[in-house]
């Protein structure tokens, strides 16, 4: 081989395998609990790609708030409804086998439609060496305060600051909801209210 | 269409690559929402499908993938990490209903959640 492997690519691939592998695992799978553990493990190998893209503070919030936090909610609400019954749900092989069909035309479709556009090719080797390296953090919290330090010379970029507390008071009321809504009830006592 | 993995690992990656794997968690997601009886089951497809999203934010943002005059710069990241949270909101509120109706049928069958059903 003439050119040496490039590593980037090489993690970029190792990431893209295990992610999908374990994303058709999810779907293939009808173990409920197998099929959490398979998506954390999807999730943890999509960080990894957000890392080899440059985008280091959203992987390790990806780790940290949808590995460490999402998803140990639902492996909690899979321990509390873990019945034998619910644990292995079959589904018809007619339906898996449409649900095959129609998501292999989907994805053709998509897979069309990134291949398509010329401009979303690779970069040459040197064009990026070429770019710096940049952290993110410092940026991306500055721009969650409405001043975007990464694009000075325009100033008409703008800030997310009224996103940002948008988000936070829509996150606070989602949990106080959620927690009214889960609270401890006696079995049989919903219906009746 | 251009041989996919020709030159793949001695050339860096690009936009559409980041694209195909974002399709490939999209379309899994997806028939995941779609095929599960489990209830837990639908809630971990749309988390598929919000990854997925979020990985074709991060391609589009990032510097390394296109030349610097077609990126979305920093929004992208900032969208991704708006649809994370968003998705922790979402997973909150879903599973506080699951567990509601498990509580009320003793059951985590969506198909047997059909008392609406005209």
């Amino acid at each position: 081989m003439s050119d040496p492997i490039y590593w980037p690519s090489f993690f970029f691939l190792l990431f893209a395998g295990i992610a999908c592998a374990f994303a058709i695992a999810v779907v293939v799978s009808s173990n409920i609990v197998r099929m959490a553990f398979y998506l954390v493990m999807s999730l943890a190998a999509t960080a990894g790609l957000f890392f080899v893209a440059g985008a280091d503070f959203v992987g390790s919030m990806q780790v940290l708030i949808y590995v460490g936090g999402t998803l140990v909610l639902l492996v909690f609400g899979v321990m509390l409804t873990s019945q034998d019954r619910f644990i292995s749900m079959k589904t018809s092989r007619f339906e898996l086998g449409m649900a095959a069909g129609v998501g292999a035309c989907l994805f053709l479709l998509l897979l069309f439609a990134a291949w398509s556009v010329p401009e979303w090719r690779s970069l040459s080797r040197e064009q990026v060496d070429a770019i710096a390296l940049e952290p993110t953090a410092t940026p991306l919290g500055m721009a969650l305060l409405g001043a975007r330090v990464d694009a000075p010379e325009s100033p008409d970029v703008a800030g997310y600051l009224l996103v940002f507390e948008i988000i936070s008071v829509h996150l606070l009321v989602v949990l106080v909801g959620a927690a009214y809504l889960a609270r401890a009830k006696r079995k049989g006592s919903a219906i009746a209210e | 269409m251009m041989p996919l993995f020709a030159n793949i690992l001695t050339e860096p990656v690009g936009v559409a690559h980041y694209l195909v794997v974002g399709a490939v968690l999209f379309v899994c997601g997806a028939l995941c929402m779609a095929t599960k009886r489990n209830a837990i089951g639908v809630l971990l497809g749309i988390e598929l499908v919000l990854n997925g999203a979020n990985l074709n934010f991060i391609a589009f943002g990032s510097r390394y993938l296109r030349d610097s005059q077609g990126t979305i710069g920093l929004d992208g990241q900032l969208m991704s990490l708006f649809v994370i949270v968003l998705a922790a909101a979402e997973a909150a509120v879903a599973l506080a209903i699951a567990l509601n109706f498990y509580n009320s049928f003793s059951s985590i069958d969506v198909d047997q959640a059909d008392q609406l059903q005209g």
